[in-house]
């Protein structure tokens, strides 16, 4: 039907073929050091060998990969441990306020990352330092650190600042998966005096798999195309000294914008960094996937 | 009678902790958001003394300047135009398409839905070396009309999975009432699904409308030309230039949020149930 058409033509243009088009991309190149790269001339892996055994990139390519699993297992303990408890708490009977203050959890969702992050670089800036002065009122002055300038805790700020942006996320999808749970199972728990962590341990937590395994992907996703996070509060180089460099912003230098000293992109190498998160994400979502959606997973 | 009084002075307490746990989390979310916006409306160097009370002395100078001096305003025309263009194309092909997708069913329009859904788990961002080759290649790039068809295909495999599976759910007899009375295909979809249809088109337009309206990728790779820069990427440039001036930044920083912001506050349900869609299924 000649209705579809519209849709399928941008979306295979826009979407489908660069996605596509980017894994054949990565197998081209040239097979010299010098910068740039012939789109016709077919390399083998000989790009994904480059990326990770070549020092040019190699011991960037795993410092952002490690950061970034990094920043994934953050934003997992931190920012969907606290939705799921935060939903929780926010389905307690006779809870005043509740949709108040589900309103106030989702507002950070609605910024712009790269408004949250400039935000939070002021916030935590030594100069002004917003969070150390409170350190320092609360007696805890040794604790005042350039947060965003030391690389000991650089990533850590990082995260958690992308955690309290986007907690608003698990926070609703839990609140929905708690209200689809029937009425009836959690009453026959009160029935045989489960205690309230009983019931969350043995009643809601399975039967929120489902849910959880969504989070995750999502998670997941979203984490390992993080950038503006990173552009923001440092820059694309992942400042301080590379410690907060993401496979996102590799992929902005390597790819696109290019990097010091040489200054021009390697498409063939920034494709192949693409390629290996497209197999990432591909092989890592159906496995959540396929671990969490038990039954009819498609329809 | 005894074991149902304790349990609810019980739950009482337990809410006691709820609201505390909830009032500490709310300060956390509405603190900074409160120091941008005291701050936007200080003096350069009372900032400094006392960044988190109302000011002293009301400063409005800053959002004069950065309104006065008129890139901001062309930023945020640009990002209103690439944001209510997509998401109008994105409704009516994402819909049209839903609509032949739902009523056919064959062997072959199965695989076409899939390849869209498939879209939903795929960041397009992977595909942006191409992409961005793509936007060169059709004379578009510097030019906020190359965000266009991205943001389209970034949209359109939510706005066919969530109008699909609604159109769907219409009963049969209410097409069947409107072919009977005479109506065309495109009459019935005209005058009865798109009628049908609002509350999904709702949902579809508020899960694109904040990653549109607060992309920086696109923008940032494709557009180097300052009269054609969006809001956010536009405020990469404004940061840099008011970095000795932070009640400027900070009113930058408000500007481009409280649109967003106010929004949501306006219809917090909505906003809520769109960018959660497609996550929970049912």
């Amino acid at each position: 039907m000649l209705y579809i058409l519209p849709a399928l033509a941008i979306y295979t243009v826009f979407m489908a073929y660069p996605l596509l088009d980017s894994v054949r991309l990565s197998f081209f190149g040239t097979t010299g050091n010098q910068p740039g790269t012939n789109q016709n001339n077919f390399v083998g892996f000989d790009n994904f060998i480059r990326l990770f055994t070549d020092s040019n990139y190699s011991s960037q390519y795993w410092g952002a990969f490690f950061h970034t699993w990094y920043f994934f297992f953050i934003n997992m303990a931190v920012q969907n441990t606290l939705g799921l408890y935060f939903a929780t708490i926010l389905m307690n009977k006779g809870l005043r306020g509740a949709s108040a203050y589900r309103t106030i959890i989702f507002i950070p969702a609605t910024l712009a990352v790269l408004v949250t992050g400039y935000l939070w670089k002021l916030i935590l800036n030594p100069q002004w330092g917003a969070v150390n002065i409170i350190l320092e009122h609360i007696g805890l002055s040794q604790f005042a650190f350039p947060w965003l300038g030391d690389s000991r805790f650089a990533l850590t700020a990082v995260s958690l600042v992308s955690s309290w942006q986007w907690v608003g996320m698990p926070t609703m999808m839990f609140l929905a998966g708690l209200q689809n749970i029937p009425d009836d199972l959690l009453e026959a728990g009160q029935i045989v005096g489960a205690t309230s962590w009983q019931q969350f341990w043995h009643i809601k937590l399975p039967m929120l798999r489902p849910v959880i395994g969504i989070v995750t992907v999502l998670t997941f996703v979203a984490n390992f195309n993080a950038f503006d996070v990173v552009y923001a509060m440092e820059d694309a180089n992942g400042a301080p000294l590379y410690a907060t460099d993401l496979i996102g912003t590799l992929f902005y230098r390597l790819g696109i914008a290019g990097q010091a000293p040489v200054g021009i992109p390697n498409p063939g190498v920034g494709a192949a960094v693409a390629t290996v998160t497209f197999i990432m994400l591909a092989a890592g979502v159906a496995l959540v996937l396929r671990l969490t959606q038990s039954e009819r997973s498609s329809t | 009678m005894n074991q149902l009084h304790s349990g609810s002075i019980r739950r009482q307490r337990l809410n006691v902790g709820s609201h505390i746990v909830l009032v500490i989390w709310s300060a956390v979310v509405l603190f900074p958001l409160w120091t941008m916006i005291v701050n936007s409306f200080k003096f350069k160097f009372d900032i400094y003394r006392d960044p988190f009370s109302l000011p002293l002395r009301w400063n409005f100078d800053s959002y004069a300047s950065v309104l006065r001096e008129g890139t901001f305003l062309i930023y945020f025309k640009n990002s209103l135009v690439v944001t209510v263009l997509s998401i109008l194309l994105i409704l009516v092909a994402g819909s049209v398409a839903a609509y032949s997708l739902a009523n056919w069913r064959t062997r072959f329009s199965r695989i076409i839905y899939f390849f869209f859904i498939a879209g939903m788990m795929l960041p397009i961002k992977i595909g942006s070396i191409r992409l961005l080759q793509l936007v060169k290649a059709l004379g578009l790039l510097n030019t906020i009309w190359s965000l266009i068809p991205v943001y389209v295909a970034m949209g359109l495999p939510i706005a066919i999975f969530v109008l699909t599976e609604f159109i769907r759910a219409i009963p049969g007899e209410i097409t069947e009432a409107a072919v009977i009375d005479g109506a065309t295909r495109l009459g019935v979809f005209v005058r009865v699904i798109v009628h049908l249809l609002r509350p999904a088109l709702a949902t579809v337009a508020i899960f694109n409308l904040v990653p549109i309206w607060n992309d920086l990728w696109f923008p940032l790779i494709f557009i180097n030309a300052d009269s054609q820069k969006t809001l956010i990427l536009g405020v990469t440039r404004l940061f840099g230039q008011y970095m000795t001036d932070w009640s400027k930044i900070l009113a930058v920083l408000t500007l481009s949020a409280i649109p967003v912001i106010l929004l949501y506050l306006a219809m917090a349900k909505q906003f809520i149930r769109g960018l959660t869609a497609g996550a929970v299924k049912g």
